[in-house]
């Protein structure tokens, strides 16, 4: 029962956010040399700019979980009823 | 008469003789077999009698029957030939007024207690984002709109799995308790929201079952459980990681809102400008700093005390030249004096002729013969002469 990863654009939002809070603490830190500064301002940044472009995101996704014969999972759409 | 003659004679007279019958007992020998068919033996204290509950009624069911349980069962008595035994066959199963079922819930949640189910330490932490999150509910009920509709507001970046089942009756427990078991085995989920909507004490039994209580107990993935309003307190609810009160509370629970995330992104962003800004603007202080300092400047001080060295010395150089110059002219004068003091015209001012011959000085008179042409050179001017005669010596 091992857990794979989700959606990647999911975790590349939560990934992200976990660099852009790790920067900030490093960045308070401050024992990093100019260049890095630099290095990490930039990086900042753009994760920023990827983490807001991110949630701009409309639509919920709605699936369905069902087994195949043999015991596979498969995905479906699922939509609900008005 | 034969075994089957009489049986059959039997089976006539009961089966007509007790058409239907609402009978009180307490439940003991319950068997769930297979095929989905109860078998149990309903007691009191001087007799008991077989039943049976087919499937396909079974699925009518509000909870799911135990040893032990008080009971009223409705149904007809038939006989089955073939072992010679009468038994109810039930059409509907009720525990004994709701004060069974309370009872039934209590002796469970105490039973799971003692294994440990509701520790406060093995619950597991709900993810922050959850990505993608898995419900088990119906796909008709409340319960899947409420989440919907809150998580599209919320977090729309969200993918939502259903996992439907149904929610009540007696085979809900278990299609409950297999869906979480699915969600284990398919793995992709960070998170599962299981309950339903509100409704009564036996609408939400299935949230009481211990299947569903095993299935939410063994989950690695982490589990909210949703049932019902916020008065409702089910065995889901104990063993789950987290309550929530409400489905829509559940929504709420596992993802953040959009603008929160937003304004959180927003603010590690300004940090970083702030930090990064304020070190640039720190570093070109310090470079000034030094620019300014002592120890930088000292090249150019060093170049101005040599050049003001070099001025010196270039001064000094032209006074040590002048006096050279001096001097040396003052020497000239003095021996120019001298050299005009020994100036032959003076000497042939005072009556001394100077005798050339051809140009050139003649020193000595035995250098003169008769008949030479000479030239005898007065301080005031030049003679032509001859010489007569051989000179004899001084005179």
């Amino acid at each position: 029962m091992t857990k794979t990863s989700a959606s990647p654009r999911e975790n590349n939002f939560e990934h992200s956010l976990k660099r852009l809070q790790q920067i900030v603490e490093t960045l308070e830190e401050g024992s990093v040399n100019l260049e890095e500064v630099m290095k990490m301002y930039e990086e900042g940044v753009q994760l920023s700019r990827i983490c807001l472009e991110q949630l701009q995101e409309v639509d919920v996704k709605l699936k369905r979980l069902g087994k195949e014969i043999g015991g596979s999972f498969k995905l479906f759409d699922e939509t609900l009823e008005e | 008469m034969t075994v089957s003659e009489l049986t059959r004679r039997i089976k006539g007279t009961l089966e007509k003789g007790f058409p239907v019958a609402a009978v009180e007992g307490e439940i003991s020998n319950y068997k769930q077999h297979s095929s989905g068919h109860l078998y149990f033996t309903i007691k009191d204290e001087h007799a008991q009698i077989q039943a049976v509950l087919w499937r396909s009624r079974a699925a009518n069911l509000i909870f799911t029957p135990q040893d032990g349980m008080k009971i009223v069962a409705r149904g007809r008595i038939t006989v089955y030939e073939v072992r010679g035994v009468y038994q109810l066959d039930v059409v509907e199963l009720r525990p004994l007024g709701t004060g069974e079922l309370q009872l039934a819930f209590e002796r469970l949640k105490q039973q799971l207690a003692a294994r440990g189910y509701f520790d406060a330490g093995r619950k597991k932490p709900i993810p922050r984002f959850c990505a993608r999150i898995g419900l088990v509910t119906s796909p008709t009920g409340a319960a899947i709109r409420d989440i919907v509709n809150i998580i599209s507001r919320r977090w729309p970046s969200a993918e939502l799995i259903l996992y439907p089942v149904a929610v009540q009756g007696a085979g809900a427990a278990h299609e409950i308790a297999g869906a979480i078991r699915d969600f284990n085995a398919w793995g992709k989920v960070d998170v599962m929201i299981v309950g339903r909507g509100g409704g009564s004490l036996e609408d939400l039994w299935a949230f009481n079952e211990e299947v569903v209580a095993d299935a939410i107990y063994q989950s690695a993935i982490p589990i909210i459980s949703a049932v019902g309003h916020e008065i409702d307190f089910t065995i889901a609810d104990f063993v789950a990681d987290l309550r929530a009160p409400t489905p829509s509370a559940a929504a709420e629970l596992v993802v953040p809102t959009r603008r929160e995330m937003v304004e959180i992104v927003r603010n590690y962003c300004y940090t970083i400008q702030q930090i990064a800004t304020a070190r640039v603007v720190s570093e070109r202080e310090k470079i000034n700093g030094i620019l300014r300092s002592h120890a930088f400047n000292r090249p150019i001080d060093l170049l101005r005390q040599y050049s003001q060295q070099v001025d010196e010395l270039r001064r000094t150089l032209m006074m040590v030249v002048m006096n050279r110059l001096k001097s040396s002219r003052e020497q000239w004068t003095s021996l120019d004096k001298r050299i005009r003091s020994v100036n032959p015209e003076l000497i042939l001012r005072r009556g001394y002729v100077i005798v050339r011959r051809n140009g050139e000085i003649i020193g000595s008179s035995k250098k003169l013969k008769p008949s030479d042409s000479v030239h005898l050179d007065y301080h005031d001017g030049r003679v032509p002469a001859v010489i007569q005669k051989q000179g004899a010596g001084h005179p």
